[in-house]
């Protein structure tokens, strides 16, 4: 009995436990050096940047900074009638601070975003303050430009004091703040944000359901042919794949345009008059068909791997017991394909939502997307913080999608090979 | 109540899937109303397609197949209303055993309560009472088989047919389930055919047995005939143990002939030869030959103990004789048998009756 509860001991007099518990840690450690690049690379290349979007598209420190005693001197200053005279005063020498530093274009810019008319105002003032006399600045400055007596555009610096804002989140869906600081539509002429959103849903939406239209029969067919027929399928379907977007992309330009080989096909055999070709790029077709050939494989391909893995004798044991063929698909071999279904679309529908290269080029006005959006942003007005914030919109809706995805299918009924 | 004798009529078939080689050929097959069947034989030899083309799966690519004398060729599967059980079960994983066994009833529109009544009657059956709400994936092998028999039984179809439905079990459920899948057939009387290449299976549960090479039916018949009377050298070497002796007839006459071998003569019982000079092979059955033979048994001859194999309830014997160094004898572990030693020399005999005569291999 008493060798029972003698606690045991390794050959070199360490207690077991002890010795276990060390060999434990060192294999954990190892297992955590394995990971560690995989961690440090997801670290740099996922959460930084998009940490660093995140601040970006929330950041107003700019105008803050330029600002600081104006800032501090509007903090009284309730915004119904012009502001007092030291309001002008602190914003006289935050300017003069400015024309020191050349960064008073950098101001009107800024100010600009936030209603227009700042950008010439500002330049008048940056020449006739040279010439300002110390002391009453409010007319001074007023005498420069009627804008400048106007209390609009001093709510509109106030506007910019804050640090952080979300002005550009409601941008984004075509609102903003009003002077009185409610939020509210922007003019109709000028709503194109909603519009964008709704067209990516759309085209994400269809583009799925074409892709999953497409291909169903496709992956049935590589996971029942025999190998060497499956093996030739499987090459074509990835074939594209291997294939570079943008020369994809380019293809279908030549395929669809007025001057192209279908509407060449279709005048052809008669289906439409030469005069009267039919327009499938730079609108939604164009992206449509362009957007589902290059997606298709993503389909496939999770849709294969699970049909693969069903056997044929159940569909043979659906129709023996008396279903009708149609009735042992829909009741057997469906529902046992819906893993893969959800996996392909789910990815399908992520991929599609953030297109960017292809409705560029084959999209037109018409079949443009949001990424577009948010690129033109990047690229041509440098309004970054702007780009950052749609990029973080369009990323949170497709979290929303997933975890709407996770309520009703249920992410672990995921597969993808 | 007059047997239907022709309940299921293979009528000169044939099947080719390249149109080059014919797996299934001239086959001609009656079975009856009530019977276990099974089909025996190597893989490739057509007895799986002849299931197939019963059950729809497959078209013959002549002849007909008759299903209670109507032509069937032309009937999709689903219309057939014959039950199966797959060779891997083919359970519907994603529906629970309830719902498996409500889907043929579902698809013949039969009331839920009805149905209901169906469903605890085959589960019953197979003594499952209790697992209706399981998923497939959550019962042994042995329970998931008896889900699949319950299943094809549950419509009460008139045949069911089972595609090596034991396969994947271990031995011993494999041999329960044997009779359990006989008792099911005797209770209820439904006419089951049956595949296998078990021939240890085949010999338990059937009524006849249709031994498949080579895409025909080399022999038709209840098990013991098929293993005592084997009528060529396939049935003979598939069935069983089996020695064999090679040679040429050299007489014929009163029902025995005299078979000349490389250095002896032996007698045997002709079967499928017919005269003088023909060649064949000569089989015996292990347990047929004897040790120390004391009665007048007509063919006695000496032999040279190869080696010697215990098998608890009996020896094995490999002996040397007549220049067939694979001669088996089964000894049965009595007191009696003390001579058997390494390299002794002893004497073996048999009668005539019990080494038949047939085609050459």
């Amino acid at each position: 009995m008493s060798s029972e509860n003698k606690q045991i001991l390794t050959t070199d007099g360490i207690p077991l436990e002890v010795s276990l518990k060390k060999a434990e840690k060192k294999n954990k450690i190892k297992a955590f050096l394995l990971v560690a690049p995989l961690l440090l690379f997801i670290i740099i290349t996922y959460v930084f940047p998009i940490g660093d979007m995140l601040m970006r598209s929330v950041d107003d420190k700019m105008v803050t900074e330029m600002l600081p005693k104006t800032f501090k001197s509007m903090e009284k200053w309730d915004g119904d009638e012009l502001p007092p005279e030291e309001v002008f005063e602190a914003f006289y020498f935050d300017f003069q601070k400015l024309i020191e530093e050349e960064r008073e274009g950098k101001l009107s810019t800024q100010l600009n975003y936030t209603k227009n008319g700042f950008k010439s105002i500002i330049k008048k003032l940056r020449r006739k303050s040279k010439s300002f006399e110390e002391g009453n600045y409010k007319e001074q400055i007023m005498s420069v430009h009627k804008r400048w007596a106007d209390v609009e555009y001093w709510r509109a610096i106030k506007r910019r004091a804050p640090a952080y804002t979300y002005q550009k989140y409601l941008k984004g869906v075509d609102m903003f703040e009003n002077e009185k600081g409610k939020i509210v539509n922007v003019s109709e002429d000028r709503r194109i944000h909603r519009i964008l959103w709704l067209r990516t849903l759309e085209i994400a939406f269809f583009v799925t359901v074409f892709c999953f239209l497409m291909a169903y029969p496709i992956a049935h067919l590589l996971a029942t042919l025999p190998m060497k027929y499956s093996n030739l399928l499987m090459i074509c379907v990835l074939l594209p794949f291997w294939t570079s977007l943008l020369v994809r992309t380019a293809s279908w330009m030549i395929l669809l345009q007025q001057q192209g080989i279908v509407n060449d096909f279709f005048v052809m055999i008669g289906l439409v008059t030469d005069d009267n070709r039919v327009e499938m790029m730079f609108n939604k077709t164009g992206s449509y068909v362009a957007m589902t050939q290059i997606l298709l494989p993503f389909m496939v391909l999770p849709l294969y791997s699970v049909m693969k893995t069903i056997s044929p004798s159940l569909m043979r044991a659906g129709k023996s017991l008396g279903g009708t063929p149609f009735v042992a698909f829909w009741k057997v071999y469906f529902p046992l394909t819906i893993p893969g279904i959800g996996a392909g679309c789910l990815l399908v529908f992520i991929l599609a939502i953030g297109y960017y290269i292809t409705p560029a080029l084959v999209g037109g006005a018409s079949g443009t997307l949001i990424s577009n959006q948010i690129a033109f942003h990047m690229k041509s007005t440098l309004d970054w913080s702007f780009a950052s914030a749609m990029g973080l919109m369009l990323l949170s809706g497709v979290l929303v999608i997933y975890w709407l995805y996770n309520k009703l299918v249920g992410i672990d009924n995921i597969k993808l090979g | 109540m007059s047997v239907n004798k022709e309940f299921v009529k293979f009528d000169k078939v044939d099947k080719s899937y390249d149109g080059k080689v014919l797996v299934v050929k001239d086959l001609q097959l009656d079975i009856a109303e009530g019977e276990f069947i099974t089909m025996l034989g190597p893989s490739g030899s057509g007895k799986t397609t002849c299931l197939m083309m019963l059950a729809g799966f497959e078209t013959p690519t002549n002849g007909e197949i008759y299903l209670d004398g109507n032509a069937i060729s032309s009937i999709p599967p689903h219309k057939r209303g014959i039950g199966m059980v797959f060779q891997n079960y083919a359970l519907f994983p994603h529906m629970t055993v309830y719902e498996n066994l409500a889907f043929p009833l579902r698809v013949r529109k039969i009331p839920k309560d009805e149905a209901d009544k169906k469903i605890d009657k085959a589960l019953s059956m197979v003594s499952l009472q209790g697992f209706a709400q399981r998923m497939p994936g959550q019962l042994s092998g042995g329970q998931q088989q008896r889900v699949a028999v319950a299943r094809s039984l549950v419509f009460d179809p008139q045949l069911v047919l089972m595609d090596e439905p034991l396969g994947a079990l271990d031995k011993n459920l494999r041999e329960s389930m044997q009779y359990e899948i006989k008792h099911i057939h005797e209770n209820i009387g439904v006419t089951v055919v049956y595949v296998t290449h078990d021939q240890s299976e085949a010999l338990t549960m059937s009524n006849r047995i249709a031994v498949f090479n080579d895409g025909k039916v080399q022999q038709l018949s209840s098990p013991d005939e098929l293993y005592e009377k084997p009528v060529n050298s396939f049935v003979a070497e598939f069935i069983g143990e089996n020695n064999t002796f090679a040679g040429e007839v050299s007489d014929i006459s009163n029902g025995k002939c005299k078979v000349k071998l490389a250095h002896a003569d032996i007698l045997a019982n002709p079967i499928s030869v017919k005269g003088k000079g023909e060649k064949t092979t000569v089989s015996i059955r292990p347990e047929r030959a004897l040790i120390n033979p004391t009665d007048k048994m007509d063919n006695i001859h000496k032999g040279k103990i190869e080696e010697v194999i215990y098998h608890g309830d009996h020896t094995r014997v490999r002996i040397n004789l007549l220049g067939n160094p694979e001669f088996i004898l089964k000894v049965p572990n009595s007191s009696s048998n003390l001579d058997i030693k390494l390299g002794n020399e002893i004497k073996i005999g048999w009668n005539s009756d019990d080494a038949r005569a047939l085609d050459p291999k």
